[in-house]
């Protein structure tokens, strides 16, 4: 089974979040980055299969160079080889036609995202892939099993959950659930030097329209200091819900 | 040109999201001097007219058997056929499960621009800009774009429904849907509750609770309220409860008027799927969890203590009300 699995090179979530010229664009100045979250739940997820069907798992990132760390943090963790597209990731179409390009070359038969970045938050680039490839798409997805060409899955809805199943090749946006947190791998020494020798192919971009772009950032409002209340008066905190914040 | 909005219902009822995007919709054509249209796609509530009331001044239904179950590729085309038939502008999608599944499809079969995660009415339609949330809610971004078409897809909660006086005039949309390229085996969900992403109010509790079985005063707590329960990451974890109700940056994102966070000390991935909940409580027993700088309002206390207080306040101010 060959299997692809994009990742997102994302802020560490405890990074402040600054902007820069302007506002207008994202100040990575003593950011750290790491594997978008959600993606790392399909990594491995991606591992699992692998181990259990054989076959292959390769990451693939569209960004510049900077990303490189990242995309071999997803090598040491197991990935067997990865590709980047040269490009900066701006636009979700721009991003899901630079990864379309890829699957049609090497004809992956699942395609595993993150369902979102926690950069961005976008939640658009798996559906769009998906839908320029003409395959099944399975988004806030909790659940995979695959028999021969056949899927089993399972995704979120409103207050449950459904299982569906679909033929391979298929793309999903994955999230927590594809794995348990306790399952996720941290790279160990061995897997880390292998790193280092495994392919990284690095391509040009492809020729695809942006739809979108940022006018400008801006952060949120910070919120008005905390009214504390004695654990004894729990009716002040009812009149304040009432008559203050007016929410019930 | 129109502005479209995609009319989810469940269990024959449609969703308050629903009635949101039809509010959203509607200004967008207040403002552009267009009408909005829903349209409902497959097995439907008795009365479309009623989307009337939230401003659809047309209600578009969509009724071949074939869309009684999702599938994103179907429900895509079918939105995509009403767009040409209709000649839309804007399109408004709430951002559902489903919704967060059909948009992006739509959004290549359509060649319209995709504008996600928004919290605000555009700032201005020529070009479009319009805010939304970004960074995990950390930061806010003015989207712009200048294709023909957006699909703009608004965050439950973060807009409101607002009451309208429209007609609701309901027609029929023959649609052949694309095939169902998934196959839906089975749903398993709580019935009867409000989506957690719609809660207006919300009782979440974490480790604090100590064990599962002492939900019950949480239960008792967001019963008396109204509110639907959530928990945080380790607690669903621990299976103490469902990970359907997991809050946080690996759960579920969720902006009730009102969260109250017991016994939860506030990691910032917990923070980030809340922080825009416009009012929030934090009880905890540790007076330096983080939780509390995030708050509005903060007892320090020990909620097998506490909880039980605050909703007997609360039927008492129930019953007085």
């Amino acid at each position: 089974m060959k299997i692809l699995v994009c990742i997102s090179h994302v802020p560490d979530t405890t990074a402040k979040i600054n902007f820069k010229d302007n506002n207008t664009a994202f100040d990575t100045d003593g950011v750290s980055f790491v594997i978008n979250p959600y993606d790392e739940f399909g990594l491995t997820k991606a591992l699992f299969l692998k181990e259990k069907h054989g076959g292959t798992v390769t990451v693939c990132h569209v960004g510049p160079a900077s990303a490189e760390p990242t995309i071999r943090k997803a090598l040491a963790i197991g990935a067997d080889d990865a590709i980047r597209v040269d490009a900066e990731p701006t636009d979700g179409f721009f991003v899901a036609s630079q990864l379309a390009a890829i699957v049609k070359e090497n004809q992956y038969d699942v395609v595993i995202c993150g369902q979102e970045s926690i950069d961005y938050n976008g939640g658009q680039v798996p559906g769009m892939l998906a839908a320029l490839l003409d395959l099944p798409f399975v988004n806030a997805c909790v659940g995979l099993e695959v028999e021969g060409t056949n899927a089993t899955l399972e995704r979120e809805i409103d207050g449950g959950k459904e299982k569906l199943t679909a033929s391979l090749p298929l793309v999903l946006g994955g999230k927590k659930g594809l794995v348990e947190e306790s399952d996720l791998r941290i790279p160990n020494m061995r897997g880390i030097m292998m790193a280092r020798s495994k392919k990284l192919e690095v391509k040009p971009a492809t020729d695809a329209a942006k739809h979108t772009a940022v006018a400008q950032f801006e952060k949120p409002q910070p919120k008005a200091p905390v009214k504390m209340i004695a654990a004894d008066n729990v009716e002040e905190l009812v009149n304040l819900l009432h008559t203050e914040a007016k929410v019930i | 040109m129109s502005v479209i909005i995609f009319a989810e219902s469940t269990e024959g009822k449609f969703k308050k999201a629903t009635f949101e995007a039809c509010s959203y919709g509607a200004k967008i054509a207040a403002a552009t001097g267009s009408e909005a249209h829903a349209l409902v796609i497959g097995s439907a509530p008795a009365d479309l007219s009623v989307l009337g009331k939230y401003g659809a001044d047309k209600v578009h239904h969509a009724s071949d058997a074939a869309l009684d179950e999702f599938n994103g590729a179907a429900v895509a085309s079918v939105l995509k056929a009403a767009m040409d038939a209709i000649g839309a502008k804007y399109v408004v999608i709430s951002g559902s499960f489903n919704g967060k599944t059909v948009a992006p499809i739509l959004s290549v079969k359509a060649g319209a621009a995709l504008i996600t995660n928004v919290n605000s009415l555009p700032a201005s339609y020529g070009p479009l800009v319009v805010r939304r949330s970004a960074f995990s809610s950390k930061g806010l971004a003015d989207y712009t774009t200048s294709a023909d078409v957006a699909i703009i897809s608004i965050i439950p909660n973060a807009i409101g429904v607002e009451e309208h006086n429209k007609a609701g005039e309901v027609a029929t949309l023959d649609a052949a849907p694309a095939a169902k390229n998934t196959t839906v085996v089975s749903v398993d969900r709580v019935k009867g509750q409000i989506p957690l992403p719609e809660a207006e109010l919300v009782v979440s509790a974490g480790r604090g609770m100590k064990a599962a079985e002492n939900w019950t005063l949480i239960e008792k707590l967001a019963d008396t309220l109204g509110a639907a329960t959530a928990c945080s990451k380790p607690v669903s974890d621990m299976h103490w409860r469902p990970h359907t109700e997991h809050v946080g940056q690996t759960g579920i994102a969720i902006r009730p008027n009102l969260y109250i966070a017991i016994g939860i000390s506030g990691a910032i991935q917990h923070l980030a799927g809340v922080s825009n909940s416009k009012t929030i409580v934090v009880i905890n027993s540790d007076a330096e969890a983080p939780f509390f700088k995030a708050a509005d309002y903060g007892i320090v206390g020990d909620a097998f203590d506490v909880v039980p207080k605050l909703t007997a306040a609360i039927e008492a101010f129930k019953a007085s009300n």
